[in-house]
């Protein structure tokens, strides 16, 4: 059984002038365990909403999503928000790291709300992205690149099952942006996280093997021709 | 990380806020706990001072006004009464002991009591405790022209054991009704934290006899303090009906902390009226706590709304503002004891000053604990509104920085 399995998802949403805009339209998509997988499409094609539908972020209109054996749409809120806290972690195309706590505390926050806090490894996850002497500092004090790694740090924290990915080197030049990739890549590998990764950045995808246009996956998506 | 982290970094990144709105509460918690207790003990203090004595005898008129003259040296006296009233009751079978006072002057605005020495000798000014002068000093000879000084005036006058000075004519200060007459000061008494160390007490007659008093009244007295024998509520009784229904010259103020009790109870309104400015300071606090919070929730949508991405469940958040707003309010009424004792020691020292009675700052009082454990409830319930905004953000359109 794949990791990840959603059928016939659908969500939209009610435009400005009260029409509704159907955003995501999914007939089958999967994830299976271990595996990484790039996703390319335009900004604005629904792929942020494809990642919080998976998350749990988002209700789906319909359909299903089928994350580590339970049926997202069955649970509770509170059953979707601990699903996600234990199995999924989130790099955020804005990081969103919490300004008024130290790399150390952003990774210490995310366990609690998940396996429960262990100091050592965040430390350890820390020191892996290259910032094992940046643990007391915040965010502000730390470069746009940096800052990312401590959210994939933080994404790794409560050694999820899926990592998700939201255009992650779309704050960072081409090189960093290559490096920050990598990395996220290489430490997914390392914790046995499969990777969905959603980007518009063909250069920064085309270090995977294989990628997937979100048009393909998303039947409101505009076509796109892959590079 | 707990959820006590959550709230302390929030109180630390809203510092300001947090201060003021902190303060707010103290100020609330301390006046709620001092008008309490300024109301409880003072109640107490003021019904259960009697100078040892059971009922004070004097002319007709208001039975408080002549206990306040009497017991408390305050107020006017309502008359005087002769010679003849004071030995009359002195005879009394239901009588233990009767004091005669005599009012009429001051020295620098400190009233002059005259007495005999059988208010030092023979009277108790509380259970077991008698009046006692500083070492070097002794209680007045009757025929002479000498003072026994309260323990607040020889410290606010800074009278010495062979000082002498002039009594001036009135209750009120007058340079210029000064009296010819010389004392000199032979005792200070040891503090009794009670009216008596806010006098200057000398011989009867050293009143009486005072130049310029009118000569046909050198026999007369102001009050007699009255001591039941057995402190007798049937002799009290049957005092109370024969001066107060059968007479119509005297009054028998008996007994006097139910006199005392009954001016407590004229001045409710103004209890009332402090105690409800006291709950509307508190209920602007909570208001303040409420505002405070409920405003600084929309700059924190982004930050709530990463908690919830992260794992945070809505009951977490809510619990985390809540748990803030009770944390304010926490500090505030931790803060709120130094107001409280900053208020007290105003308060006890200007009823030191006016009535010689003494407030004890630190006494417990039960507001002292279900004061703070109110207003921390209070905030928190304040803490529900914004609580519940924050319960309510919707994480998808708030992850979004907001510019």
């Amino acid at each position: 059984m794949p990791l990840l399995e959603i059928s016939q998802l659908k969500k939209s949403f009610v435009g400005p002038e009260g029409d509704e805009q159907r955003i995501i339209d999914v007939n089958y998509f999967t994830v299976a365990s271990k595996t990484q997988i790039a996703l390319q499409g335009e900004s604005g094609s629904g792929k942020t909403t494809f990642l919080h539908l998976i998350a749990g972020i988002l209700r789906p209109d319909s359909g299903s999503v089928l994350l580590a054996g339970q049926q997202m749409s069955q649970l509770k809120e509170s059953q979707r928000d601990r699903l996600r806290a234990s199995t999924i972690g989130y790099i955020f195309q804005n990081f969103n790291l919490l300004q008024g706590y130290t790399c150390l505390e952003n990774v210490l926050l995310a366990m609690s709300f998940g396996r429960g806090v262990n100091r050592g490894f965040a430390e350890s996850l820390l020191q892996r992205v290259g910032l094992g002497d940046r643990l007391q500092h915040y965010p502000r004090q730390l470069s746009t690149g940096q800052q990312q790694r401590v959210a994939v740090a933080r994404a790794l924290a409560n050694r999820p099952k899926l990592v998700l990915a939201d255009e992650p080197t779309g704050n960072l030049d081409q090189r960093n942006g290559r490096a920050a990739l990598a990395l996220i890549r290489q430490t997914c590998h390392e914790n046995n996280a499969a990777l969905l990764i959603v980007s518009h950045d063909r250069e920064a995808l085309s270090q995977f093997d294989h990628v997937q246009l979100f048009s393909q996956i998303n039947q409101t998506s505009p076509r796109e021709v892959p590079a | 990380m707990t959820i006590w982290s959550i709230v302390w970094k929030s109180l630390r990144q809203h510092a300001l806020s947090t201060c003021v709105t902190a303060l707010c509460v103290a100020l609330a918690a301390g006046l709620l706990m001092s008008v309490w207790s300024v109301e409880d003990q003072s109640q107490a203090a003021f019904t259960g001072i009697n100078a040892g004595f059971d009922a004070v005898l004097g002319a007709r008129g208001s039975k408080l006004q002549l206990v306040l003259n009497a017991i408390f040296h305050v107020e006017s006296s309502p008359g005087n009464l002769a010679w003849s009233d004071y030995l009359d009751i002195q005879k009394n079978p239901n009588v233990a002991l009767a004091v005669p006072l005599a009012v009429g002057d001051n020295y620098r605005g400190y009233r002059l009591v005259g007495t005999t020495p059988d208010f030092f000798d023979k009277s108790q000014y509380a259970s077991g405790k008698r009046f006692k002068v500083m070492p070097g000093g002794r209680f007045f000879d009757p025929t002479l022209r000498e003072a026994v000084v309260g323990n607040f005036v020889a410290r606010r006058l800074g009278l010495k054991l062979g000082d002498t000075f002039h009594p001036y004519h009135g209750l009120i200060f007058d340079e210029k009704n000064q009296h010819s007459e010389t004392y000199l000061v032979v005792g200070l008494l040891e503090p009794s934290n009670t009216p008596a160390d806010r006098v200057i007490w000398i011989p009867l007659e050293g009143v009486q006899k005072m130049t310029g008093h009118d000569p046909n009244a050198a026999e007369d007295i102001s009050a007699v303090l009255v001591k039941l024998k057995g402190g007798s509520a049937l002799g009290g009784f049957q005092m109370d009906m024969m001066y107060n229904k059968q007479g119509n010259r005297l009054t028998f103020a008996w007994p006097i902390g139910q006199v005392i009790a009954g001016l407590f109870d004229k001045l409710g309104w103004f209890d009332r009226v402090l105690t409800l400015v006291s709950y509307l300071v508190a209920v602007v606090a909570a208001g303040s706590i409420l505002a405070a919070i409920y405003n600084s929730i929309n700059e924190r949508r982004r930050e709530i709304a990463i908690l919830r991405a992260l794992g945070a469940r809505r009951v977490t958040v809510f619990a985390a503002i809540l748990l803030e707003a009770a944390s304010i309010s926490a500090l505030g009424a931790c803060a709120g004891f130094g107001i409280y004792g900053f208020i007290m020691m105003i308060a006890s020292e200007v009823i030191r000053a006016q009535t010689g009675v003494v407030l004890e700052i630190f006494k417990f009082d039960s507001v002292l604990l279900w004061g703070p454990g109110a207003l921390v409830a209070l905030g928190a319930l304040a803490g529900a509104v914004p609580a519940f905004r924050a319960y309510r953000i919707e994480v998808a359109q708030n992850l979004a920085p907001i510019s």
